[in-house]
């Protein structure tokens, strides 16, 4: 299908109004082709609607066949991060206006694609069950709640953010290279438990992240802080693990 | 992604040692369970990175830009300059920093992106053996270097 847009038109329509969006979508089926393709759609959408509306579009309207992963549609079920214009984003946080008038949707980068905007997560995962991303003491079971000030949750508040989206761990270069990284992701959720004063694991997960495939493979180059869709500072974060390591303080 | 993959999900957690100790407790723990190889050779680049700067941008100065640059710099110049400990040790520093450095960082280029175990182990030998000769040749002429032993140039 061709742009239907000419230039001059709107790309500041008022809500209510449809416009035009052509959609560039990487596909890739392994029983058709062997390699991807890109296809072209143009879909009817409000400017207020978000690019998991357009995709949504696209399938249920135009090619039933496209394969992708969402589920709350509100950017908390971690689920639909793609790379939408190049950059690693939530199709359901990204808005048809702010791309207006042409968009192109690729799968998240360095994890194995398996059908169009769905890839293997299984690495991802792997890395993030490495780090035990949950809590651990074997202090016995308190018969109330375990106590903790401001301060000290105030210390891995910005960890507890993550959804398990990817972005940061697929925009991360190094991880592209090399998928046995544990990623910005694992360092984050890692981080999230070292730094909460009720576990008592932080040596093992340090253990883990003091590895060849731990921390110190991180170069800074802060992608993954800027492909964060909850905005958590994944690089102060990994910082902070390495930090932790080197003064054995935490 | 062979070996971690293998892991079955939610492997449960046995506590190691050290992890049974009191609210705040032990938080600088006198053994160091963490840490190792990877730490101290991150450690390093920091601190080379930074010594480089100085002696590498020294070395280009006086050797290129200063009076007339690579111009005056001949047997005279060098034997004027090696005459002094300082310049000697100088030299030597920058060839050991700059040799590990160098060497290190190409250790971690090839575990970023070469992928077959035997690649990485011969790139990562013929980088070692390269850097070891090179680090042998020039600490032999940084601490033998005689003008004396040259008459016929000097
Ligand atoms: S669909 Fe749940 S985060 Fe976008």
């Amino acid at each position: 299908m061709a742009v239907t847009r000419e230039p001059g038109d709107r790309t500041d329509a008022a809500p209510d109004e449809t416009v035009q969006l052509l959609m560039r979508i990487r596909r890739y089926n392994p029983e058709l082709r062997a390699d991807p393709w890109w296809d072209e759609f143009t879909v009817d959408v409000e400017p207020t609607d978000r690019i998991l509306d357009a995709l949504h579009e696209v399938k249920w309207h135009h090619d039933g066949t496209l394969a992708l992963r969402r589920s709350c549609a509100h950017g908390i079920c971690g689920s639909d991060a793609m790379l939408i214009n190049g950059v690693n984003r939530l199709a359901c946080k990204v808005l048809v206006k702010d791309v207006m008038p042409k968009v192109t949707v690729e799968p998240i980068r360095g994890l194995t694609p398996l059908k169009d905007l769905i890839v293997d997560m299984e690495p991802f995962f792997a890395g993030y069950r490495s780090v035990l991303p949950f809590l651990i003491n074997d202090e016995g079971e308190p018969d109330r709640e375990r106590k903790q000030s401001p301060e000290e949750r105030e210390r891995y508040d910005d960890t507890t953010k993550c959804i398990l989206c990817a972005a940061c761990t697929t925009s991360c270069p190094i991880f592209w290279g090399d998928e046995e990284y544990v990623g910005p992701a694992a360092i984050v959720n890692a981080h999230r438990f070292i730094f909460d004063s009720r576990d008592r694991a932080d040596r093992e997960r340090l253990k883990v992240l003091s590895e060849k495939t731990g921390v110190f493979r991180c170069r800074t180059t802060f992608n993954c802080t800027e492909a964060c869709p909850r905005g958590i500072k994944v690089t102060r974060a990994i910082q902070d693990v390495k930090r932790a390591i080197l003064f054995d303080r935490y | 992604m062979a070996t971690r993959t293998d892991e079955p999900a939610g492997r449960p957690m046995e506590p190691g040692p050290g992890t049974g100790r009191g609210l705040g407790a032990n938080r600088t723990g006198r053994d160091r369970p963490v840490g190792g190889f990877e730490l101290w050779s991150w450690l390093f680049m920091r601190v080379s990175g930074l010594l480089l700067l100085f002696l590498a941008v020294g070395h280009v100065l006086i050797m290129h830009v200063i009076d007339e640059g690579v111009e005056r710099v001949d047997f005279a110049f060098v034997q004027l300059r090696w005459g002094s400990p300082f310049w000697r040790t100088w030299d030597w520093l920058l060839l050991t920093f700059a040799l590990i450095h160098g060497v290190n960082g190409l250790r971690v280029i090839v575990l970023d992106y070469v992928r077959r175990p035997g690649a990485r182990f011969v790139l990562n030998w013929f980088f070692y053996l390269t850097g070891t000769v090179l680090f042998f040749l020039g600490t032999v002429i940084v601490f033998t270097f005689d003008p004396s032993a040259w008459p016929a140039t000097s």
